[in-house]
């Protein structure tokens, strides 16, 4: 009888060895998942850099860099992968002179302005924007912002200016211009979203400072809260052209697919990501130049965006402002 | 500041699966409701007498360019034929071939005769097959409403636009004729990948597959339409059925191959004096497919006098008369092998080699 049943110590005693095995297995399964993403980024970058090597050993580096055409899949190949860089960053310059006024002043709006009630309605909206697909902005673009563009002048503005005949002259109906204003407001939410964060961070006794020293609330948030929250403020803006460089629909079905050299926002231009587009709706066959065309490009792209991220990472750990 | 930024990612994936369920549910909607309405009134036009006891499966696959017409063609006849399945496919003319010369497909659509590569692969698999027009497209070459000089152009004068060496050099209209207007050429076509494009260099330039490169190139049609629109100066090109559709904002330009301006019309297209921009349109049955009464109900359906109007429905020209009962008596013949020989249909009379 005492033989059979456990003592007291025994029957109170953890499961230790069960307990760690449930453990073990939970950590690997939870790890297996954290890595699927780290494994894909992995495998993307050594599919870039397989495909681009293959690439670059049929056409040099110098005739990527220097020539001034982009034919890749005609029989005049050239490869000046100039022409879609131009287009690419004008379309996205465009879209930050759009999206930083708006996005900014927006943020500054919401943080310092608007009352808590008014901010609890305004932020969700403005994240909505967000989250509309970026093919409706792209039509958006291609069927009402650039139409609105080449309305024609009233008749007494044209009697005056004569050669004024339509809103934007020389406008076509693919157009960097309209691709630019549309991916800015596109961007905007990021921008106001991020800055809103970096000025709703900067200390309450800072404001409380600035007005103790007899400044209004314009002075205050000019010479105070903008400057106390820049790096957080130009590393939103970093991001948000970095969002624009490797946007797609937008520049796809707005800006046209005409490779161009030049910067010249009234006709169509052909940007990076359109072009990985154009050659991946076709059936090109693997292992050719033309598909591995689409990798170099996507390098360039990827190289551009990792710059900008990098030097934004940097920006943002050499000027910030620390607050207890 | 982390968390808000995760929670906008998340937001906006949210919202994006969102607009993609409701996308796919209202096209799977769509789907059920046109296979119902035909289910209700298909009964007449049977090509296939006692079409009641046909069953089985008919592959079709090829190109996208001659799908309107067969997936026209399927619904009907899957109206009056409720046991028979049509499945079209669209690879691409090429891609067509592919499966069809390993075996994968009854029927291949091809908007190109079969080429010399292709035959041979077919040979080494042991695949016959009978050659079949569909009908005809005529390639048209666009312009805008508001363009008043181009309305007739020369063969000479559209090799001039869009030959290799234009490259960079021609991009003026004067260039192209000295008393067109001192404009900017804006040009628009199809892109390297497409039929239309093989076609189109075949007919007017000097070798399939080489033009200039420097042109608002897509794969997708309606971009063309839309540039052309949206572009005082443009000028593109692509299938008749794309003019059609789009007929009120595009002005056609008449080709001149030395026998005066042509332009592109169900008629001029049908009876060939659109030259040289009129192609045929093609599918291909496997012969040992042809056993199965299914393939070969459906094969002859295609052909029939009787639905030359969904032919003409999709935005093409039907054959005339007597090309289609040529083509009908080599379906019934069983005759094999390509009356191109693996060339170009660029110039070739139908009625005249079939």
């Amino acid at each position: 009888m005492t033989a059979s049943t456990p003592s007291e110590s025994d029957l109170w005693r953890p499961n230790r060895a069960v307990s760690k095995r449930t453990e073990f297995v939970v950590k690997i399964v939870f790890g297996a998942f954290a890595m699927v993403s780290v494994a894909t980024t992995v495998g993307i970058v050594l599919t870039l850099i397989f495909e681009t090597v293959a690439f670059f050993q049929v056409v040099p580096l110098w005739r990527f860099l220097t020539e001034t055409r982009w034919t890749p899949l005609f029989s005049s190949a050239q490869f000046g992968i100039m022409v879609l860089i131009s287009a690419t960053v004008m379309v996205s310059f465009i879209a930050i002179v759009v999206a930083l006024p708006l996005g900014l002043l927006s943020a500054i709006f919401l943080s310092e302005y608007a009352s808590p009630k008014m901010r609890s309605v305004l932020k969700p909206v403005l994240e909505l924007l967000a989250g509309v697909p970026s093919v409706v902005f792209g039509y958006f673009a291609l069927l009402f912002v650039s139409p609105l563009l080449r309305t024609a002048t009233p008749a007494w503005l044209q009697s005056i200016i004569p050669s004024w005949d339509q809103f934007i002259p020389g406008l076509q109906g693919f157009n960097a211009l309209s691709a630019g204003i549309v991916l800015g407001i596109s961007i905007t939410p990021l921008v106001a979203s991020l800055s809103e964060d970096a000025l709703f961070a900067v200390p309450r006794s800072l404001r409380d400072g600035a007005y103790a020293l007899g400044s209004t609330k314009r002075e205050t948030i000019i010479a105070v809260v903008l400057p106390a929250a820049l790096s957080g403020i130009v590393s939103a803006l970093i991001l948000a052209i970095s969002r624009a460089i490797g946007e797609t629909m937008i520049v796809t079905l707005a800006a046209g697919q005409n490779p161009r050299l030049g910067l010249n926002p009234l006709v169509p231009v052909m940007a990076m990501t359109a072009f990985i587009v154009q050659v991946s709706l076709g059936d090109t066959p693997a292992g050719s130049i033309a598909y591995q065309t689409i990798f170099a490009v996507g390098m360039t792209l990827f190289i551009i965006t990792l710059a900008l991220n990098i030097f934004s990472f940097w920006f943002v750990r050499r000027f910030r402002e620390k607050y207890e | 500041m982390a968390p808000t930024i995760r929670f906008k990612r998340l937001a906006g994936i949210l919202s994006f699966m969102a607009v993609l369920s409701i996308a796919a549910s209202c096209s799977g909607g769509g789907g059920q409701d046109t296979a119902g309405t035909e289910g209700t009134e298909g009964t007449s036009t049977a090509a296939s007498s006692g079409g009641s006891g046909l069953a089985g499966d008919v592959l079709v696959d090829g190109s996208s360019t001659v799908f309107p017409i067969s997936e026209a063609m399927a619904e009907e006849f899957m109206a009056e034929n409720a046991d028979v399945r049509v499945t079209v496919g669209v690879s691409g003319s090429g891609g067509g071939f592919q499966k069809f010369c390993a075996g994968e497909t009854d029927i291949s659509n091809a908007s190109r005769p079969i080429k010399q590569e292709e035959i041979d692969l077919c040979a080494e698999n042991g695949i016959e097959f009978v050659e079949i027009p569909i009908a005809f497209d005529g390639l048209s070459v666009v312009v805008n409403p508001e363009n008043d000089w181009a309305q007739c152009l020369t063969v000479d004068e559209l090799k001039t636009m869009w030959e290799p060496s234009a490259e960079g050099t021609i991009t003026n209209w004067n260039q192209i004729r000295p008393d067109f207007p001192d404009a900017e050429l804006g040009l628009y076509g199809p892109g390297t990948d497409s039929g239309t494009y093989d076609y189109f260099t075949a007919a007017l330039l000097d070798s399939e597959g080489e033009s200039r490169g420097d042109y608002t190139a897509s794969e997708d049609d309606n971009v063309l339409v839309q540039g052309v629109i949206g572009d005082t100066n443009g000028l593109a090109f692509f299938g008749y059925a794309y003019y059609e559709e789009n007929q009120d904002s595009l002005q056609l330009v008449a080709i001149d191959n030395g026998n005066g301006c042509v332009e592109p019309s169900p008629e001029t297209i049908g009876d060939g004096s659109y030259q040289p921009l009129s192609r045929p349109e093609f599918f291909y049955v496997k012969t040992t497919s042809l056993d199965n009464p299914a393939v070969r109900a459906f094969a002859e359906y295609q052909i029939a006098i009787e639905n030359k109007g969904l032919v003409e429905e999709v935005g093409y020209v039907a054959l005339p008369d007597e090309v289609l009962s040529a083509a009908q008596e080599r379906l019934e013949a069983g005759t094999t092998g390509s009356v191109f020989e693996g060339g170009s249909a660029v110039g070739v009379k139908l009625a005249d080699v079939l």
